[in-house]
């Protein structure tokens, strides 16, 4: 039988850590919404979500209640909308009433974020995929809840030169439609290398063609109990030697990790079994995920800082990353029936609050963040950059980072705002999960003849596994 | 059987049991374990208890519970029990 220890210690988890469920996405395959018709689409989607989604809210906030752990976000991912608007769109404004479908959807369900404002375009693009790339900027422009995505390469395919190239502009273009808002249009658009079919966390999810009608994803959360473990961990140590300060070793640092992203990720499991069975939906994915926010004691960059590094971003946090973040996974796994998604620590600049100190403080730059995303899920994310950055050199990053992703057989990212308006020694505010940023410098020589030369970088040799 | 685990934390008030179990005979809630301890000061104690006869829903009794917490000043909390033995039992 449970005993008090043990739920003192989940309350507490709960209440003073921030453990949390950070997201019950439900994938909607829009597949069978597809018509020749641009009106009969909408209102097929329309339909569509409504009705799979109707309960979905309050099943999340009953199931929130019954347990005593706060479900933060309730959200829906789509198939990638390029796949269902094919037919019907014949020029980027087509997309956009297709976006305000959507949009509507997910304000008369009661979810925060629709993901899957989507196209896969990792070996080459259809048209229907340009019309769709094209209309991002109006979309995000003209919608509050839409967040868009497009997967430019592949370990398998390689990366699609022509797609990168044309995000660059994308982005600009967002950030120019959005400029009255600090370019937010940006913090809703994300540039993927090999993107997860399953992923519940936004800006990045959508419902890949390999998945079932509809189903259930769990993104976990909890940095700031993977935190507190590993302070506890020290004082213990410094308490036995009788000294003021404490180290644990790794072996000790790692078990602590893994048993602490165990407990965390069985929470997953639980709520992800139970909001399947109650809306009758079958459970896709745990994602095992470090997810920080702006909140004071949410952040993965407090961790990095446990485990010893001054700010992120001092010589040794790429290894204090890459230890991190693989022993969440190996505690995790064990945890729950299935994992999947982008599993692993995030770093986003702008909504974590240790991670903004690490740049005020000079101690973090773009370039070490590069190097730290070799060794974790994603990407660069939320990184404010200033406003006239051209769109050749947003190319270059996009084309940096999907490089790493597609060696290295992982899912990386680019989720960058060029604030239009802004420059280094500025910061911008988004509120809420977005946090704010201080604009972070780029490095200022040009990448235009590199990715203007178009076409495509072939596969890695290691992709050839057949 | 549905199980859920009653947490009382906060200063030691006299009659605190008292209210909480009362609560549950009334409402046909069987106790089936307590048990209790101070943690820095505070006064934790848990119930593990029975809601299968109960005459009311799971949420009613979570917020009235709430609220005969808030009245007495301590915090009085109501979850299912599978929360704990999923983090805690394998």
């Amino acid at each position: 039988m449970i005993n008090l220890q043990e739920v003192i210690e989940t309350n507490k988890m709960i209440e003073q850590e921030n453990l949390d469920v950070r997201t019950i996405t439900m994938g909607i395959s829009l597949l069978d919404c597809a018509d020749h018709d641009l009106k009969v689409t909408c209102d097929k989607i329309y339909k569509k979500i409504t009705t799979l989604a109707r309960d979905l809210v309050q099943t999340g906030e009953d199931i929130a209640k019954e347990f005593g752990i706060p479900i933060v976000n309730k959200r829906i991912s789509i198939t990638p909308i390029s796949l269902v608007g094919g037919a019907c769109c014949r020029i980027p404004g087509d997309y956009v009433q297709i976006a305000k479908t959507l949009d509507r959807a997910a304000k008369d369900v009661g979810v925060n974020i629709l993901g899957g404002y989507s196209a896969i375009v990792s070996k080459g693009m259809t048209q229907s995929d340009e019309l769709l790339i094209r209309s991002i900027p109006m979309a995000l422009a003209a919608t509050e809840r839409i967040c868009s995505s497009v997967n430019v390469g592949s370990t398998k395919t390689g990366i699609n030169m022509d797609a990168v190239r044309l995000m660059g502009d994308i982005i600009r273009q967002t950030a120019e439609a959005t400029k009255d808002r600090d370019s937010v249009g940006c913090t809703k658009l994300v540039v993927l290398c090999n993107a997860p079919d399953d992923n519940p966390f936004m800006a990045g999810a959508f419902h890949g063609v390999s998945e079932a009608d509809a189903i259930i994803n769990v993104g976990v959360s909890g940095p700031g109990v993977v935190k507190y473990a590993l302070e506890q961990m020290d004082e213990s140590i410094a308490r036995k030697n009788r000294s003021a300060q404490g180290l644990a070793n790794f072996e000790l640092l790692c078990e602590t990790i893994k048993r602490t992203a165990f407990k965390i990720t069985r929470v997953g499991q639980l709520v992800a079994q139970e909001a399947s069975r109650r809306l009758g939906v079958p459970f896709g994915i745990i994602d095992l995920s470090l997810a920080p926010t702006p909140a004071i004691g949410d952040s993965v960059a407090d961790i990095l800082k446990c485990i010893g590094v001054e700010h992120p971003g001092a010589p040794g946090t790429t290894a204090a990353l890459a230890m991190l973040n693989d022993q969440v996974k190996k505690g995790g796994v064990m945890a729950s029936s299935y994992v999947g998604g982008l599993s692993g620590a995030f770093i986003p600049v702008s909504e974590d609050q240790g991670m903004i100190d690490a740049v005020e403080a000079g101690a973090l730059t773009i370039e070490k963040l590069e190097a730290m995303t070799c060794v974790c899920s994603v990407g660069l994310d939320m990184i404010a950059i200033p406003g006239d950055t051209p769109a050749t050199t947003i190319a270059g990053i996009i084309a940096d980072e999907s490089a790493i992703g597609m060696v290295n057989q992982k899912t990386t990212a680019v989720r960058i705002i060029p604030v239009i308006g802004k420059n280094v020694g500025d910061t911008v505010e988004y509120g809420g999960l977005f946090g704010h940023a201080p604009i972070m410098p780029v490095n200022t020589f040009s990448s235009q003849r590199f990715v203007d030369r178009g076409g495509r970088i072939p596969a890695p040799i290691h992709s050839f596994k057949n | 059987m549905t199980r859920a685990i009653i947490t009382v934390v906060g200063k030691d008030t006299v009659g605190i049991i008292a209210k909480v179990c009362t609560y549950l005979a009334d409402n046909q809630i069987n106790i089936l374990d307590i048990s209790q301890t101070i943690v820095q000061e505070f006064f934790n104690m848990m119930m593990i208890v029975d809601l299968t006869k109960s005459v009311k829903a799971f949420d009613q009794i979570s917020s009235e519970l709430d609220k005969i917490g808030k009245d007495t000043g301590v915090q009085v909390k109501c979850q299912l029990e599978d929360i704990f033995d999923k983090m805690h039992r394998i």
